[in-house]
């Protein structure tokens, strides 16, 4: 039964995790382009654009998660007709998640040399080539490196919506741990946080580096 | 003419440009530039000083053109605005007598597969490999697969790296890196291949490799092409003719020969300067500004530029100067089958005074420079 629980518990935190990091890679990447390539000398200039859109990005990632989740319960309860529940989790761990990591994406495009970017415009790229055949696939192992981060730190972010009634380790951990002082129930939800956060490390470096041509 | 006929020709042959391209690239009377500038001017914003300023320049078809000046001169300004990677904030720019100044991103992108560019730092893409790095503007331009594979097989071949088209580009060399820049750069058959400083960052040996893969390629595909450096290595072992850029300004043009052989402008001195012999420290230090006897012997510096083809008499010079005659430092070379360099010499024990020493070496040298007295 405790087994369940955990089981349980794991799937939860990997749905809620898994979920809103997809969303997030999705918007995120397009959101990093947009942000790059509308900065001034870009290679799609808009200034107005890129500081509306920035400052939006700001605006999120400024706003603790805690604060945001709560913040956001009429919308989540606009979206999924609840505001309990993992699906519940989803919507605030989203909107979390996707300016978080496409600020993180939209370093690794920065970094891209612009000498690349000069000789793909010279051998007759159009704008949209140079996104799709240079920054994207040289930026690439860094964009990985990010979404590790981003994985890891929805980890973090969803054992604090568990706190608050989502489901998940974070869930199990605060009522079984922390309200019943089980002190075995937490620890084995700290070993199962640490597995789980070393595994995506692991996974995620694997991968960057295998991109990596450099 | 019969004593000229009797001189020995420097070169076994003389200059003779292998194509006809090349020849209308002498002769600019011939044909129409192939790349025309005129009254080019370019600030960029926040800047007092013009990167580049009052340009008119003509590039014939099928030549090498060099441009050349010090760093910050406005080289790599001017070359970029061939290709319209640089936007010219005035004047304009006609390939083939068109002004390419109001293309659209439709004709821009075609007029950019007409023109090859390499760089000094490559700029390959790293996440792909040789093969596809040189398949990658047939690909944007929709080129179909077969034919791609022709084209990069081919490529690959004229550049000597079949054997590293799986590679990516760090497990490369420089002089490799390049190799690939410029297959990448042919991919599309350009008739203007653009080499912005596509060899400083290599060393001798593989720039001595490289500019003979780009004459080998202007030879045998009669392409244009036009290279900025600030070596003037480079510019005597390719180029035909040569543009001194100083401050955004042309302050001297002409065939290569010319340039190196009777500089007019300072800058050109300078930059030429680390190709030319200097005088020994031993001799300098002995060197004395005045005559401080009237039997010390004279030396001079003799600028040979190359406007006789034929290889400099010496016997008619040391019967001219009369007396000893020794040969202190100096050398000749062929630079597009013109015999041009400097020789240094010391004249002492001439019958003739020292002004007239002077007078008789500027009959035979093209400039004639006293560095001295040495007793």
């Amino acid at each position: 039964m405790w087994f369940d629980r955990l089981l349980q518990g794991v799937l939860d935190t990997l749905l809620m995790v898994g979920v809103s990091s997809l969303i997030a890679l999705l918007a995120g990447i397009p959101l990093a382009v947009i942000l790059v390539t509308s900065d001034k000398g870009g290679i799609f200039e808009a200034p107005t654009v890129n500081r509306v859109l920035g400052a939006f990005v700001n605006l999120f990632r400024s706003i603790p998660f805690l604060i945001l989740m709560v913040a956001l319960i009429p919308f989540t309860r606009l979206i999924v007709g609840t505001t309990y529940g993992v699906w519940a989790a989803v919507v605030p761990l989203t909107i979390a998640a996707t300016p978080f990591f496409a600020r993180i994406a939209e370093v690794s495009l920065r970094e891209v040399d612009h000498g690349l970017i000069e000789a793909a415009q010279a051998m007759g790229c159009r704008r949209w080539h140079i996104v799709w055949h240079v920054l994207l696939p040289e930026a690439l192992p860094g964009i990985v490196g990010g979404f590790t981060i981003t994985l890891v730190t929805m980890i973090n972010s969803s054992a604090m919506a568990g706190a608050i009634g989502a489901g998940g380790l974070g869930d199990i951990a605060y009522r079984y741990g922390y309200q019943r002082f089980d002190s075995q129930i937490m620890l084995t939800v700290i070993v199962m946080l640490v597995v789980l956060v070393a595994l995506i490390q692991l996974g995620g470096d694997r991968l960057a580096k295998g991109l990596n041509k450099r | 003419m019969s004593a000229a006929n009797a001189r020995l020709a420097l070169d076994a042959q003389p200059f003779t440009p292998p194509q006809n391209a090349q020849q209308r690239a002498l002769h600019p009377e011939l044909s129409t530039a192939h790349i025309r500038f005129i009254g080019l001017n370019k600030t960029y914003p926040g800047q007092a000083a013009p990167a580049l300023s009052g340009i008119d320049l003509n590039i014939q078809r099928g030549e090498i053109f060099g441009i050349i000046g010090r760093s910050g001169a406005g080289k790599s300004s001017l070359i970029r605005t061939i290709n319209r990677l640089e936007q010219p904030s005035s004047g304009r720019v006609l390939i083939d007598q068109v002004d390419i100044g109001e293309f659209d991103e439709d004709r821009l992108v075609n007029l950019r597969r007409r023109i090859g560019m390499i760089f000094q730092h490559f700029n390959l893409m790293s996440a792909k490999t040789v093969w596809q790095n040189v398949e990658l503007p047939l690909k944007v331009a929709g080129v179909p697969k077969d034919q791609r594979q022709r084209k990069v097989a081919a490529l690959l071949e004229l550049v000597g790296l079949q054997e590293k088209h799986h590679v990516y580009p760090a497990q490369l060399s420089g002089g490799q890196k390049q190799r690939v820049g410029i297959a990448r750069a042919l991919v599309h058959d350009p008739e203007i291949l653009l080499c912005d400083e596509a060899t400083s960052a290599l060393d001798p040996e593989t720039t001595e490799s490289i500019l003979g893969l780009l004459r080998d390629i202007n030879q045998r595909l009669g392409l244009t092409v036009v290279l900025i450096t600030h070596e003037m290595a480079v510019i005597r072992e390719i180029c035909h003719r040569v543009v001194v850029l100083e401050r955004g300004h042309i302050v001297e043009q002409g065939a290569v020969w010319q340039v190196f052989g009777e500089p007019q402008h300072d800058v050109s001195k300078t930059l030429l300067a680390p190709l030319q012999p200097t005088l020994p420290a031993h001799l300098q230090a002995r060197l004395h500004a005045q005559a401080p006897r009237p039997e010390a012997a004279l030396v001079l510096r003799l600028r040979v530029s190359g406007r006789d083809t034929h290889a400099p008499q010496l016997s008619t010079l040391f019967s001219a100067l009369g007396g000893q005659v020794s040969l202190l430092q100096g050398g000749i070379e062929s630079i597009q089958g013109r015999a041009l360099g400097q020789l240094v010499i010391a004249v002492e024990q001439s019958p003739h005074s020292h002004d007239n020493v002077i007078e008789r070496a500027r009959e035979w040298a093209a400039q004639v420079e006293v560095l001295g007295y040495v007793v």
